[in-house]
């Protein structure tokens, strides 16, 4: 049975009826697969276009005069040069140089739109509130779902229903109505794919899904996949990948670090993570090939060619475009280098795997 | 020809002195897509209820118990390259390993196919 305390998305009733089998996630009860399993449903995303139902995720506005530059406190990434209607991968970084959480923030012009992780939603909004409130209002948005269109084929079916939306670049977004009902769509994934996201509200979410799956290309895709596109895009999972106890350099993700913030600083953890820039830093997030077919999950031990532990992986699994065992984790920075050889400490048995340059899937954005 | 289950999902199939197990399609249907399984190497011995084999799926890697106690005279090497066999035919082509009866009582304690079908439908 259902734990009664688990919270629903608006589609949750959608989910049933399509025969997904659901499971507890960040406190909702959500789909991790239909029936024809994580497999297809991840070929399906890479080949035509899948759907997922992301409305667990945190959505949140920011209003106030000055609220990119007060945003700039909490996290390091450039704010202030974000053009309007553009958004930016960036991390809520803490004092220590850890990641309290990864996040998408965009530019609507007379305010800031940001989308957090699912289970992080709580604790982003206390502290962007603790931090940025009374001058800049932190409101969650609970009365918007979120659905992600994701796919070769994501863009022709969206432009069915908003023919503009076929021309947006990359990691922009546009207002559309959709089915009537106002959205927010933006050219943005977790797939590795070219896609859409469209922040929708809650009770035209179901029609406008119902509507997208009568689109012979379009077919729902659960958590399962949803985790599998994400690894094989080399893409980091709050909680597993980056947490409070990495840095954002440690993660790899210092792309996400503007030019002038790594400059002037002004955010927390900038003394711990600029000090890593200029020297580095003893581990790192690296990409992991397997040789053979064993999977190496998440805790497995990771060693060197001497046996001696190095690290461990925080994400392994299946990839199915890959076909076969991927992993990311952290090793010694001795040992990044892609091509490094190295051992995984799977039941009890060393099994010979490689470091490699990530995605193991290519990215496929739109770039116009 | 007796077909017994336990509790953990396994199938063990008597013929004579060998036994032919596996995983049932109640089992594989809740793994999911089946992408790696390790059999044991024949020659092992097994001790019934301990760990055999591993079957993992996309999501996760599960422990397959011996259903008897015996040892391994042949194991499964089609399911390296096509481990989607145990998805496909759990009760057929996707039997793991074959194994000696060392004790045939030990079959007494497992459910016979209309208490197994009882105990998955109770598990809801």
């Amino acid at each position: 049975m259902t734990d009664p305390t688990l919270l629903k998305t608006p589609l949750h009733s959608l989910h049933v009826a399509l025969g997904a089998r659901m499971v507890p996630f960040a406190g909702y009860d959500m789909p991790v697969q239909y029936p024809t399993g994580i497999v297809t449903e991840h070929l399906h995303t890479r080949a035509a276009a899948g759907l997922f139902d992301v409305s667990h995720m945190g959505q949140l506005r920011l209003d106030g005069a000055g609220a990119a530059a007060a945003l700039e406190r909490l996290v390091p990434g450039e704010i202030q040069a974000l053009k309007p209607q553009r958004m930016r991968y960036t991390l809520l970084t803490e004092e220590s140089g850890g990641i309290l959480d990864d996040l998408m923030v965009t530019n609507m012009g007379d305010h800031l739109f940001v989308v957090v992780n699912a289970a992080c939603k709580a604790e982003d909004t206390a502290h962007m509130k603790r931090a940025l409130e009374p001058a800049i209002k932190v409101t969650p948005l609970p009365e918007r779902a979120l659905i992600a269109l994701q796919g070769p084929e994501a863009a022709a079916v969206l432009a069915r229903l908003a023919p503009a939306v076929g021309a947006m670049p990359f990691m922009s977004v546009k207002a559309e109505t959709l089915e009537g009902a106002a959205c927010l769509v933006s050219r943005s994934g977790y797939t590795g794919e070219d896609g859409f996201e469209i922040s929708v509200p809650a009770e035209a979410a179901e029609r406008l899904t119902r509507r997208l799956l009568r689109e012979s290309e379009v077919k729902p895709i659960g958590l399962g996949a949803r985790d599998t596109l994400r690894l094989e895009a080399g893409l980091c999972l709050y909680g597993h990948d980056i947490d409070r106890s990495t840095t954002p350099v440690e993660a790899d993700l210092a792309f996400a670090l503007g030019k002038r913030r790594r400059e002037q600083g002004g955010f927390l953890g900038a003394a711990t993570i600029l000090r890593q820039l200029r020297e580095g830093v003893a581990r790192k997030r690296v990409g992991i090939k397997p040789e053979g077919r064993a999977p190496a999950r998440e805790g497995t031990e990771i060693l060197d060619a001497g046996g001696t532990v190095i690290g461990k992986v925080t994400s392994g699994g299946f990839g199915p475009s890959v076909d076969g065992p991927i992993a990311m984790g952290y090793v010694a920075s001795a040992h990044a280098a892609p091509g490094t050889a190295l051992s995984l400490m799977v039941r009890g048995t060393p099994r010979p795997a490689r470091v490699v340059t990530l995605p193991f899937a290519p990215h496929r954005y739109y770039r116009g | 020809m007796t077909v017994r289950y336990t509790k953990d999902h396994e199938w063990v199939r008597v013929e004579g002195t060998t036994a032919t197990v596996g995983i049932t399609d109640y089992a594989q249907g809740q793994l999911g897509d089946v992408v790696y399984v390790e059999v044991p190497e024949v020659g092992r011995k097994l001790e019934q209820g301990k760990e055999a084999a591993v079957v993992e799926s996309v999501k996760a890697a599960s422990e397959v118990y011996a259903p008897i106690s015996g040892q391994v005279t042949a194991a499964n090497g089609d399911l390296a390259g096509e481990p989607a066999r145990v998805n496909n035919d759990a009760m057929g082509q996707g039997w793991f390993f074959k194994m000696t009866v060392a004790n045939p009582k030990e079959l007494d304690a497992l459910m016979d196919e209309a208490q197994y079908k009882a105990y998955v439908e109770g598990l809801g």
